[in-house]
């Protein structure tokens, strides 16, 4: 009786998720349409987000979700994903360029046939840059992840770090111009269909809009599937208990390192979008920071819960792009001499703590996470680890 | 040696484990039946748990050979000795506590399982057909075991008699050959040890499963083990049937002290 009536109202549950799913698509995607009208309200007009402010912050949202498979699910701190955005981005300025005069090659390119350089459909380009960059993924990840913890998140901020360093000074590699150096890699050819190319058209960001929209679902269809795959359950078995996990069977390194991959794919992707988006790939952008402001909007949202990571990485992508700036201009406006695009890490650090002091599961938790609220969490000494270092253990406390 | 081969699925020979200056284990010979029961005891510290993790690939021996089934194991990953057939539960309950009771159980058949990454995006039919019967499978052994009810329920929300249960579910998801259980009736009460003993026995002729346990409870030692062996201070010093166990005076000294074998 009670579990006929546990799985009437599981049902209910997910049917309504299932209806606010649809309408929040729907109104999405007819965002670009009320978007005008939206602005010309009173009061409220100015915070609402233009379209291009929109696609960047879809762009970075993707980018979270990647990271919190990596995060979330296999509970691996990775300090360093910018290191898969840029791997995405130079992967398009690679492909769709100028860069490599000493090539002509077209493949289903938006440009006129005669420029040098290679130039792939950009399309072809987004899936080319997940994969260069679940490899890259794969890299960083064999020889990493064989850390725990803190150790693992100090490599991958060193990875972080030797990317952008890279890409910076690859301009001459025995001679060889890789990226370009500090002027990165621009332009980078639109997306387009042919004669139809998105840069040119009056509506260029409607349509980048749209594609933001149909890769970000695309990404999170992945999560929940992965999530509820065989795989997503061995990565919380990791992220609960690696030592368990490894003891009912788990390979330990090619489940993380699937997870390292899967996560980058999706940065890799995101990366070439962006880049195309912006029209280069710039070395500036690659910066420590970004991985941090990435990692904040898992936090914010819900470590390892896919609507947080949505909610949490629209809330901070907005008030980077346009909102921090707008709500300056109000303070000015008001004859406040107050600019909180000055202090945007401040601020965003404040908000995690905050969070982490409020609410540290995120605004939408995890569904698992709440029963760690609610029942608090068994502190299980690592008991292999201890019998590691002495043997004088937990054994002694069993003593009849 | 090749006329114990199919007696013996598990044969250690010198197993011996050194941290830094101290032996855990010093140069263990040890034989496990196949289709028994046997037991490992002895003091606190004497080594058990250090050899149970050396079975399982937790630690790497010092020196010595384990074969089990006719295969060395010694350096080998933990997953790939359960795959083996090499299933254990942990002293110290140590579930997925934010996993629900039957996640805990899938997570248990892993290795047991083909879906992979493309094909559980897509959802083939093949990934579904399998995720449906291993859900069904796993339910059947939760019932086993003896939990045929809260199967949904995350594992930290379980009372303590129930946690132990489906860790006993979740080594059998592995499918063993040889099932490792740590002190499992640890924190039970009579009752529940008793009717624990009967599982253990039960599960062995259902499944053909061998069992090594370690175990203090001596009443659980001596009623469901068909051999014991005792470790004192990383030394084997004894090993038998129960009834030679329970008269062998270095077992009692052991145990009790000198004054008491005298």
């Amino acid at each position: 009786m009670n579990e006929a009536f546990q799985r009437f109202a599981t049902r209910i549950r997910s049917e309504r998720s299932l209806w606010l799913a649809a309408g929040l698509i729907v109104l999405a995607l007819v965002y670009p349409f009320i978007v005008e009208t939206l602005r010309d309200l009173p009061l409220i007009g100015d915070f609402v987000p233009q379209i291009r402010s929109m696609v960047v912050m879809l762009v970075v949202t993707m980018m979270a979700l990647g990271l919190n498979v990596v995060v979330g699910y296999a509970g691996l701190l990775d300090l360093g994903y910018v290191a898969f955005y840029a791997a995405g981005a130079y992967a398009a300025g690679w492909l769709a360029s100028l860069q490599f005069d000493q090539v002509t090659f077209h493949l289903g390119s938006t440009v006129s046939g005669d420029l040098p350089g290679i130039h792939l459909s950009v399309w072809l380009i987004l899936a080319a840059a997940g994969v260069v960059t679940t490899v890259v993924g794969i890299l960083i990840g064999l020889p990493t992840l064989r850390l725990r913890g803190d150790y693992l998140a100090i490599v991958t901020l060193g990875f972080g770090e030797i990317v952008p360093q890279f890409v910076r000074n690859a301009d001459s590699l025995g001679g060889f111009d890789l990226t370009n150096g500090t002027f990165g890699i621009a332009p980078i050819d639109s997306l387009g269909v042919g004669d139809y190319v998105f840069r040119t058209e009056s509506n260029a960001a409607d349509l980048y809009y749209w594609t933001a929209i149909g890769l970000l679902l695309f990404t999170v269809f992945c999560c929940i599937r992965l999530r509820d795959s065989r795989l997503g359950r061995a990565w919380i078995a990791i992220r609960e208990d690696e030592t368990a996990a490894a003891a009912m069977g788990i390979p330990l390194m090619r489940t993380k390192t699937w997870s390292y991959a899967i996560g980058a794919f999706f940065g890799g992707v995101a990366g070439a979008f962006y880049a195309s988006f912006k029209g280069g790939a710039f070395p500036a952008d690659f910066f420590f920071n970004f991985s941090i402001f990435l990692l904040c909007m898992v936090i914010l949202g819900g470590i390892g819960s896919i609507w947080g990571v949505l909610v949490g990485g629209m809330i901070l992508g907005y008030l980077n792009i346009e909102g921090l700036a707008t709500i300056g201009s109000k303070a000015q406006e008001a004859g406040l001499d107050f600019d909180p695009t000055k202090y945007q890490f401040g601020i965003y650090g404040a908000i995690i703590v905050t969070m982490m002091l409020m609410r540290p599961t995120g605004l939408i938790p995890e569904r698992r996470h709440k029963i760690e609220l609610a029942e608090g969490v068994h502190d299980t000494p690592l008991y292999d680890v201890q019998a590691g270092g002495s043997l004088t253990g937990r054994e002694h406390s069993d003593d009849e | 040696m090749m006329a114990d081969a199919p007696d013996n699925l598990l044969v250690a020979v010198d197993v011996r484990k050194e941290f830094g200056g101290l032996v855990a284990t010093d140069d263990i010979d040890f034989t496990i039946p196949r289709g028994s029961i046997v037991a490992l005891i002895g003091p606190n510290g004497a080594g058990k748990t250090t050899f149970f993790n050396q079975i399982t690939g937790v630690y790497v021996p010092t020196s010595g050979s384990i074969v089990f089934d006719g295969t060395n194991v010694v350096g080998k990953p933990p997953h790939a000795i359960v795959e083996l057939g090499i299933g254990r539960t942990f002293q110290n309950i140590r579930l997925f506590a934010q996993m629900t009771a039957i996640e805990n159980v899938l997570v248990g058949m892993h290795c047991r399982l083909r879906g992979g990454i493309i094909g559980s995006i897509v959802r083939t039919p093949r990934v579904r057909r399998e995720e449906r019967e291993v859900s069904d499978r796993a339910r059947e052994l939760l019932t086993y075991c003896g939990l045929p009810r809260r199967h949904e329920e995350y594992a930290a929300t379980l009372p303590y008699g129930d946690q132990r249960r489906l860790e006993v579910a979740r080594a059998l998801a592995t499918d063993p050959k040889l099932l490792l259980l740590d002190e499992p009736t640890a924190g039970m009460n009579p009752q529940e040890t008793a009717a624990f003993t009967g599982f253990v026995r039960k599960a062995r002729d259902d499944k053909d499963l061998t069992v090594l346990l370690i175990e203090h409870d001596m009443k659980v030692v001596m009623g469901v083990s068909e051999r014991i062996t005792v470790l004192e201070y990383g030394v084997k010093i004894a090993e038998g049937t129960p009834a030679e166990i329970r008269a062998d005076e270095r077992v009692i000294e052991a145990y009790l002290g000198r004054g008491a074998a005298a």
